[in-house]
C-alpha cells in the first residue's frame, strides 16, 4: 500500500496530512513545531500520523512539503555571500536596478535603498559581448576572467551567479564561464541567468538569478537534512517541495532553483483552500490568509489559481512564477495610530510582530493592535486559548485601545470597531487588486478565510465585497498540509521568442512548444513521474507590437494546427478587451513561449463530520459581550469541535477552535456542511447593496 | 463665459456629517482607485516614456474640481472658467495646449484628458490624467526642438475639445491629431490607455458613492481636503519663518549659446499664509526652455516637498491651496507669454525643486537636502534603418539623488516619482544600437556626511546612421552641497566618432548626425553632498571604495586615507581630517562650487571643452506687460 504525506511547518504547529493513494482515505496530526531544527517536529509528526493510520512509515512513498525557509532567508538577510559575473559595462546592474524610487513626488527625500544581494565588491565583469540577436560580437576574454575569479575566491564567496547581457539569446558565454569558475571555485554552487530565467530584461534576470544563489546554500542544507532524516524512518521516500506557483518540485530541482520556492508556504494555503472549496462546491474563490503581520490574498477562477510572472518578498521582486498572491501589511499585530497632524485613524503597516506582540498577550506590548481591538470587541473571548495555551488579557488590550480612542475623542468600543473596520478595508484593498483590477467581479466569488485571524474578519470582508458565502474551513494549519498533499508535481520551461506574427508561423511556434514540453517532461520523469501520467499545457505571452505588457494566453497545439496563429491572437484580443475595455487593430507580437507539465494529482475521500439537526445548541460553551455593527450584544460562544453537519449557527455568534476563532455577524448565519466547513451567508439572501440584490439573489440561489 | 454643467437631477449634493472612520475608508478607496489608474495605463500604453518610464500623472478631484488624490494640482476650476461649452455625462475633454490651461500641462507632448463623473444624473467628481507622448509632430523627432522660437514649431496643439461627446468618440479630431504625429499608432494606444484609466476611476467613484451615498462621498472628500489643510497649516506655521528667505539657481544655457538664466524666489509667512515670490527671475527666453509654471502646480510641489521632509504620513491634496500665494511675474522664464516656445521646459521644471529645497532648508537646516535636480536628461535617436523602416527612440535617463539628512542618495536613480529606466536588452532588441556601458561614475556624487548619489554613464553605440538630440543641464553650474557637503559632478556628453575623433557635445542640441559605429558617452550629474564629509564614518567611505563607487583618491575628499592594502590608515586619516578642517574653516550652508558666474565662465572652456555661454538676450513679447521689473 502506498501513502503520500503533506507536511506544513508553521510558527507554532506542524501539521501533517496523510493520504492512502489508492483508497483516498486520509489521516491528520498536529504536533508542536521545533524551530531550531524543524525536522525534529516533522519526524515526531510522522510517527504520530502513522500511528493514527495504523501504518508503518515505510508505507509513505511521497512527502510533499511547503516551506518558508527561502522566504525567511530573504526577509532576514541571512543568505549566502554572493559573487556575480556581468558583462563589461554592467557591473552595477543591481546598484542601479530600474532607477525606481518609491513614494511619489518627493519620495526620494526619505528613500534609502537597501544593499544588493550580491555586493558590488564581489561583482566582476567579463570582457565579452553578445548582441540582442544572439550573435557573438566580442569573444570571451578567458585570461582576464580567470584573474578576476581568483579574486572572488579570496573574497570567500559562497555562491556565484553569472548573468550576461543578452544571454537569453545565446547561452554560450555563460556556460563557458561556469566551466572556468568550476575549476577556480570548486564546490561553490553556480547559477546561470540563462538557466534560471532565460528571458529578456537584464536587471530582472540578474536579480532573480542572484536571489537564487542567495538562498541556495541554506535551502539545500535544509532539504538535505530533512530528506536524510525522513529517509531514516521511511526508506525510498520521494521528497517534493511546493513551488511558489502551486506546483511541486522534486528535491533536486528545488535545491538547484530555490528562487521558485519563495512563495512555497502561502502557495500551500491557496492550494488547500482550493481543494476544500472545490469539495464544498465553490470553484470560484477569493482566498484570505490573515497572519500576524500581513494578509495574503489570491483569486481562484474555475478551480485554478491565477499565476503571475513575478514573486515579491520584502523589497525583492524576482521573475519567477507564483500564485498571484498579494500581500498587505495588515494582520493581527498591525498597530493602530493617530497621526498628530491629521487626526486620522491609521492601521499598519507597522506591526508589533511576535515580540512584544499585541498588548493582550501580556508580553510588554502597549500599542493597540488589531488583535487588541478584536479582544476589546469581544470577538476573541478571554476563554479562548490562542494556540492552546496563551491567556488573553482584556484589561491590557483595553488600555492600549484607549490611547487611540482618546486621540480620536471616541468611546473605547467605537475606536476598537474603527480599527476593525479600517483593517478590513486595507484587506479589501488587496482583494480588489486580485479581483476588480484584473476585471473579475468579487460578487461572483465565494471567500475562504484561513490563517489564525482570517475567520475573525471573513464575515466582514465578504459583506464589503458581496462575496458569498464566506467559507471557514476547519483547522487552518491542516489546510496547508492538505494543499501540499493534494498537489501534483509540476514543472515548466519557457523561452523568450520575440517575433511579430509576420516574422514567424504556426509550424515554427508549434515545434518550439513541443521542444519545451519535452524538456519539461524530462525533468518530471527524473523526479519519478511516469511518462503516461504527465499532462502538458501551453502558454504564449504576447502583446500588440510596441506595448510593454504581456498577457499570458493558454493555447493547445491542436488549436494552432487548425487555425494557425489566429487561434492565439483572437484569445489575446478578447482578454485585452476584458481587461482594458479596448482592443487594437495592430500586429501581434509573441514574447515568450512556455510549456507547463504536471503529473497526476490525487483524489481524497474525506470522512465527513457527524450530522445533526439545524439547532447547534449542543455546541454552546458560554456567552460573551460583543460589540458588533455599533451595538452591544450578548453573543453565544460555540465550540467548533462540537458542531455537527446540518447545524445552522445564527449570528451574532463566536465559534472557537484551537487555532482560530470565527465571528458571525448579526443578520448572518453559518451553515455547517458535511466536511465541517462553516458557510456564512447573510440572512436575506441578497447583497446589502440594493442595486445589485437581484443578481446576487439569483447567484445565491444557484449555489444552494 | 464659464462652462455649463448639464445635470438631469436637480438634487444638490448636501454636506453631511461623516464619522472619521468612514472618511478613512473612503480615503483608502480613492487612493486605491488612483493607483489602479496607473496600472491600467502602464499596461496598455505604447510610448516607452509612459509605459516603461511612467511619465504620467493621474488624479481624482471633488465636484468643485479640487484634487483629492493625485500628484498634480487641480486646474479644473480654471478650465471651467475658460471653457465656453457644456459639460455632460459621458464627455471626455482632451487638450495638449499649455496656454489654454494656464500651464496645468507645460508642453505639447503632454496629452491631458479630463472626465466628469456622474451618478444618477448628477456630477459627483472629476478625474484627469496626462501622459507624455513620444511625438506630437513639429520640426524635430520627439517634438522637443531646442531652437524653437514659438510654440507653433513644437507640433500640433489642440485646445480643450470634447474628444468623447456623451460617450461618442469624436473621430475626426482624433484623426487630425494622429495625422500630425510621427508615430500615430503609439499616440492612439496611449490615448486609449488614458481613456481606459479615466473610466476605471469613474467606475470606482461611482461604486464608492453607491456604497456610502452621494452626500457622504461628497462630504468625505470635502473633509479630506479640510484635513490636509489643517495639517499643512501646522506645517507652514512650524517651518516657514516670517522673515524673508531668498534663493536663486540657474538654468545653464538655452541651447542657443546664451546663459545662464536665473530663477529667483523669495519665501516668507504672513500669518497662516506662505508666500512665494519669483521677482528677480530672468525674462522669458527666445528658445524653448521657458516653463509655463501654473501657480497651483507650484503649490503642490511646495506642499509635497514639505510633507516629504517633515511628515510623510500626510495625505496630499489640494486642501491647503488658500494657505499659499504664488507670485510669478508675467513675461519671465516661468510665465512666458504666448507664443513663446515651451517644449524644453524640463530643465526649469527640475530646477524648481532645487529652489524649493534651498528656500525651505534655510529655516530648517537640519532637514535640508542637497541639490540634485538637473532635470530629466533626454536622448532622442531617429532615422531609417537598413530595411527602410523609421525608428525613433526617446529616452529619459537619471542621475545621482542628493545626499539628504536621512541617508545617502542612491546612485543613478530617478528624482521623478514612479519613473523607471528602460531595460537595455529591450532597447537593443528594438532599436539599432548597443549599450556598451551602463554604470555610475565613481566620485561623481558630492562628498558629505551623507553622500550624493553618483551620476550615470551610458555608452550608446549607434548601429545605423541617424540623428540624435540631447536635452540636459547642470553642465556649467553644479548640483550644490549643503551643511558642509560638496557639490556633485556636472553632466557631460562626448561623441567618439568611428574615425577616432572625439567631440564634446553641448548639453542641449538637435540634429546631430551620427554614423554606424559612433559611440556617445552620456554622463549625467551627481547629487550634492549633505553634511560635513569629514564627519562621515570612515568605514562607510571604505565600503564605497571597495564597491568601486568612490576611488581611493576620492576617499581623500572625505579626509579618509586608504592604504595600498585597501585598509583605512587610521593615523593618516586623523591627520588629514584635522588639516582639512583647519584649511576649510567653518562649514557654509550652501556650497555651489563657484564664486561668481564670471569666475565660472572663465574656467568653462578648459573644464568642459565647451565655450562659455554668452549673456542672454531676452525675448520681447508682443504684448504689453513683460519682464520681471514691471511686477
Amino acid at each position: 500500500m502506498s501513502y503520500r504525506l503533506g507536511v506544513d511547518v508553521g510558527g507554532t504547529f506542524t501539521d501533517l496530512f496523510l493520504v492512502n493513494e489508492r483508497s483516498g482515505e486520509v489521516f491528520t496530526a498536529k504536533v508542536p513545531s521545533t524551530p531550531a531544527d524543524q525536522s525534529i517536529g516533522v519526524l515526531h509528526g510522522i510517527a504520530r500520523v502513522c500511528e493514527k493510520a495504523g501504518v508503518r512509515p515505510e508505507a509513505i512513498d511521497h512527502v510533499m512539503h511547503g516551506t518558508t525557509v527561502a522566504t525567511n532567508t530573504v526577509l532576514t538577510g541571512t543568505g549566502a555571500r554572493c559573487g556575480l559575473v556581468t558583462t563589461r559595462g554592467y557591473r552595477q546592474v543591481l546598484q542601479i536596478a530600474r532607477s525606481f524610487v518609491p513614494g511619489g513626488l518627493g519620495g526620494w527625500v526619505i528613500y534609502n535603498k537597501s544593499l544588493p544581494m550580491a555586493p558590488l565588491e564581489c561583482t566582476i565583469e567579463a570582457h565579452e559581448r553578445v548582441a540582442a540577436n544572439g550573435e557573438i560580437v566580442e569573444a570571451l576574454d578567458e585570461r582576464r576572467l580567470r584573474e578576476e575569479l581568483t579574486r572572488l575566491l579570496r573574497l570567500r564567496i559562497e555562491a556565484l551567479t553569472v548573468s550576461l547581457i543578452n544571454s537569453f539569446a545565446n547561452t554560450a558565454h555563460e556556460r563557458r564561464i561556469r566551466e572556468i569558475a568550476g575549476e577556480i571555485l570548486p564546490g561553490i554552487p553556480i547559477s546561470l541567468s540563462s538557466e534560471v530565467v532565460p528571458e529578456m530584461q537584464e536587471y530582472e534576470r540578474t536579480v532573480t538569478t542572484v536571489a537564487n544563489s542567495y538562498v541556495r546554500p541554506r535551502v539545500a542544507r535544509y532539504i538535505a537534512n530533512l530528506k536524510s532524516k525522513i529517509e531514516e524512518t521511511a526508506q525510498d521516500v520521494k521528497l517534493h517541495i511546493l513551488r511558489s506557483d502551486g506546483g511541486l518540485a522534486g528535491a533536486v530541482s528545488a535545491e538547484e532553483y530555490p528562487v521558485n520556492l519563495l512563495m512555497s508556504g502561502p502557495a500551500g494555503g491557496v492550494t488547500g483552500a482550493l481543494w476544500v472549496a472545490a469539495q464544498a462546491g465553490f470553484p470560484n474563490l477569493l482566498t484570505v490568509d490573515v497572519g500576524g503581520t500581513s494578509t495574503d490574498v489570491a483569486l481562484i477562477q474555475n478551480g485554478a489559481p491565477r499565476l503571475r510572472r513575478e514573486t515579491t518578498v520584502g523589497d525583492v521582486t524576482v521573475r519567477a512564477s507564483s500564485v498571484d498572491i498579494r500581500t498587505v501589511g495588515a494582520g493581527g499585530g498591525s498597530i493602530a495610530h493617530v497621526p498628530e497632524l491629521t487626526k486620522a485613524l491609521r492601521v499598519g503597516p507597522q506591526s508589533a510582530g511576535a515580540d512584544p506582540g499585541p498588548a493582550a498577550y501580556g508580553k510588554g506590548g502597549t500599542e493597540a493592535t488589531v488583535t487588541d481591538a478584536n479582544v476589546v470587541l469581544g470577538y476573541l473571548p478571554e476563554m479562548q486559548r490562542l494556540g492552546g495555551d496563551m491567556q488573553l488579557d482584556r484589561g491590557l488590550a483595553s488600555r492600549a485601545v484607549r490611547k487611540v480612542a482618546d486621540a480620536l475623542k471616541l468611546p473605547l468600543l467605537d475606536a476598537a470597531l474603527g480599527i476593525y473596520n479600517i483593517v478590513n478595508e486595507n484587506m479589501v484593498g488587496a482583494l480588489r487588486l486580485v479581483s476588480v483590477e484584473q476585471g473579475y467581479d468579487p460578487r461572483d466569488y465565494a471567500l475562504i478565510a484561513f490563517g489564525g485571524a482570517g475567520p475573525l474578519h471573513a464575515n466582514a470582508l465578504a459583506r464589503l465585497l458581496g462575496s458569498w458565502p464566506a467559507i471557514i474551513p476547519p483547522g487552518p494549519g491542516v489546510l496547508c498540509a492538505l494543499g501540499d498533499a493534494t498537489t501534483a508535481v509540476r514543472d515548466e520551461r519557457s523561452r523568450t521568442y520575440v517575433r511579430q506574427f509576420s516574422q514567424t508561423d504556426a509550424k515554427e511556434v508549434r515545434s518550439i512548444l513541443r521542444d519545451l514540453s519535452r524538456e519539461a517532461s524530462k525533468s518530471l520523469e527524473r523526479d519519478g513521474v511516469a511518462k503516461r501520467e504527465i499532462t502538458t499545457g501551453y502558454q504564449v505571452d504576447l502583446r500588440y507590437r510596441g506595448q510593454g505588457l504581456r498577457l499570458t494566453i493558454d493555447v493547445s497545439l491542436e488549436e494552432i494546427a487548425q487555425r494557425g496563429l489566429d487561434a492565439i491572437s483572437r484569445k489575446f484580443d478578447a482578454e485585452h478587451k476584458r481587461l482594458f475595455t479596448f482592443a487594437l487593430d495592430l500586429e501581434h507580437e509573441i514574447v515568450t513561449l512556455r510549456a507547463s507539465v504536471q503529473g497526476r494529482g490525487i483524489r481524497l475521500k474525506r470522512a465527513g463530520i457527524a450530522s445533526g439537526r439545524s439547532d447547534p445548541q449542543a455546541a454552546v460553551v458560554g456567552r460573551q459581550a460583543c460589540y458588533m455593527d455599533g451595538k452591544r450584544l450578548s453573543t453565544p460562544v460555540y465550540e467548533r469541535a462540537r458542531l455537527a453537519a446540518g447545524n445552522v449557527v445564527k449570528g451574532p455568534a463566536i465559534v472557537m477552535e484551537m487555532d482560530s476563532t470565527t465571528v458571525i455577524l448579526p443578520k448572518h448565519h453559518g451553515n455547517v456542511d458535511r466536511l465541517g466547513n462553516i458557510l456564512i451567508y447573510p440572512d436575506a439572501h441578497g447583497s446589502p447593496k440594493p442595486a445589485k440584490s437581484r443578481a446576487s439573489a439569483a447567484r445565491a440561489a444557484k449555489r444552494h | 463665459m464659464p462652462a455649463k454643467i448639464v445635470q438631469s437631477s436637480r438634487k444638490r449634493l448636501k454636506k453631511v456629517k461623516v464619522d472619521t472612520v468612514t472618511i478613512d475608508i473612503i480615503e483608502s478607496a480613492l487612493r486605491n482607485a488612483r493607483f489602479e489608474m496607473d496600472t491600467v495605463l502602464f499596461r496598455t500604453a505604447m510610448s516607452p516614456g509612459i509605459r516603461e518610464q511612467h511619465d504620467e500623472f493621474p488624479m481624482i478631484a471633488n465636484v468643485d474640481g479640487k484634487m483629492v488624490v493625485g500628484q498634480f494640482g487641480s486646474f479644473i476650476h480654471g478650465f471651467m472658467q475658460g471653457y465656453g461649452g457644456t459639460v455632460e455625462e459621458g464627455d471626455v475633454f482632451l487638450t495638449n495646449d499649455p496656454y489654454s490651461v494656464d500651464g496645468a500641462i507645460s508642453h505639447a507632448n503632454d496629452w491631458l484628458m479630463l472626465m466628469p463623473i456622474y451618478r444618477a444624473g448628477r456630477l459627483i467628481a472629476w478625474t484627469a490624467m496626462f501622459g507624455h507622448m513620444t511625438d506630437v509632430g513639429g520640426k524635430v523627432a520627439g517634438s522637443l526642438p531646442t531652437d524653437a522660437r514659438t510654440i507653433y514649431e513644437e507640433g500640433i496643439t489642440v485646445p480643450p475639445v470634447k474628444i468623447f461627446k456623451r460617450g461618442v468618440l469624436n473621430e475626426d479630431v482624433l484623426k487630425i491629431m494622429l495625422h500630425n504625429c510621427r508615430l500615430p499608432h503609439w499616440n492612439l494606444s496611449d490615448f486609449n490607455a488614458i481613456a481606459a484609466a479615466l473610466r476605471t476611476a469613474g467606475a470606482r467613484c461611482i461604486e464608492i458613492s453607491e456604497r456610502f451615498g452621494d452626500d457622504v462621498f461628497h462630504s468625505a472628500m470635502t473633509e479630506m481636503l479640510a484635513r490636509n489643510r489643517r495639517a499643512m497649516r501646522e506645517l507652514i506655521q512650524r517651518t516657514v519663518p516670517e522673515s524673508k528667505q531668498y534663493f536663486e539657481d540657474y538654468i545653464c544655457d538655452d541651447g542657443m549659446g546664451m546663459g545662464p538664466y536665473k530663477i529667483a524666489c523669495s519665501m516668507w509667512r504672513e500669518g497662516e499664509k506662505c508666500i512665494f515670490d519669483f521677482k528677480g527671475t530672468d525674462p522669458q527666453s527666445l528658445s524653448s526652455i521657458n516653463f509655463l509654471l501654473n501657480e497651483e502646480m507650484f503649490k503642490m510641489f511646495a506642499g509635497v516637498y514639505m510633507i516629504m521632509v517633515f511628515d510623510p504620513q500626510i495625505l496630499f491634496n489640494d486642501g491647503f491651496y488658500d494657505l499659499m500665494e504664488v507670485r510669478i511675474p508675467e513675461g519671465t522664464l516661468l510665465k512666458p507669454i504666448k507664443p513663446a516656445a515651451l517644449s524644453c521646459r524640463t530643465h526649469a521644471l527640475g530646477r524648481i525643486f532645487d529652489i524649493l529645497g534651498g528656500l525651505l532648508g534655510q529655516g530648517n537646516p537640519q532637514f535640508m537636502c542637497a541639490a540634485g535636480f538637473s532635470d530629466s536628461p533626454h536622448l532622442m535617436y531617429s532615422g531609417y534603418d537598413r530595411n527602410g523602416d523609421w525608428y525613433q527612440l526617446y529616452q529619459i535617463t537619471f542621475g545621482g539623488i542628493p545626499g539628504k539628512p536621512f541617508g545617502d542618495g542612491p546612485d543613478g536613480h530617478s528624482l521623478w516619482p514612479s519613473f523607471t529606466n528602460v531595460p537595455n536588452e529591450f532597447l537593443e532588441s528594438y532599436f539599432p544600437l548597443r549599450i556598451e556601458a551602463y554604470e555610475t561614475i565613481p566620485d561623481s556624487g558630492g562628498p558629505g556626511k551623507n553622500r550624493g548619489g553618483n551620476g550615470l554613464r551610458i555608452g550608446y553605440r549607434f548601429l545605423e546612421p541617424g540623428e540624435i538630440s540631447i536635452h540636459d543641464d547642470r553642465w556649467l553650474t553644479y548640483p550644490w552641497g549643503v551643511n558642509g557637503g560638496l557639490p556633485g559632478a556636472r553632466s557631460r556628453k562626448t561623441l567618439l566618432r568611428k574615425d577616432g575623433s572625439q567631440t564634446p557635445l553641448p548639453s542641449k542640441v538637435d540634429h546631430v548626425k551620427v554614423e554606424a559605429g559612433d559611440l556617445l558617452i552620456a554622463d549625467t550629474w551627481g547629487g550634492g553632498g549633505c553634511g560635513d564629509p569629514l564627519e562621515r564614518d570612515p568605514a562607510k567611505v571604505k565600503f564605497d571604495v571597495d564597491a568601486g563607487l568612490v576611488t581611493r583618491d576620492g576617499a581623500r575628499r572625505y579626509g579618509v586615507v586608504i592604504n595600498n592594502q585597501g585598509a583605512i590608515d587610521e593615523v593618516a586619516t586623523k591627520l588629514l581630517r584635522t588639516k582639512m578642517a583647519e584649511e576649510r574653516g567653518p562649514v557654509t550652508l550652501f556650497d555651489r562650487g563657484f564664486r561668481s558666474i564670471d569666475e565660472l565662465k572663465a574656467r568653462c572652456l578648459s573644464e568642459t571643452g565647451l565655450a562659455p555661454p554668452t549673456q542672454p538676450e531676452f525675448g520681447r513679447s508682443k504684448r504689453k506687460t513683460a519682464s520681471a521689473d514691471a511686477a
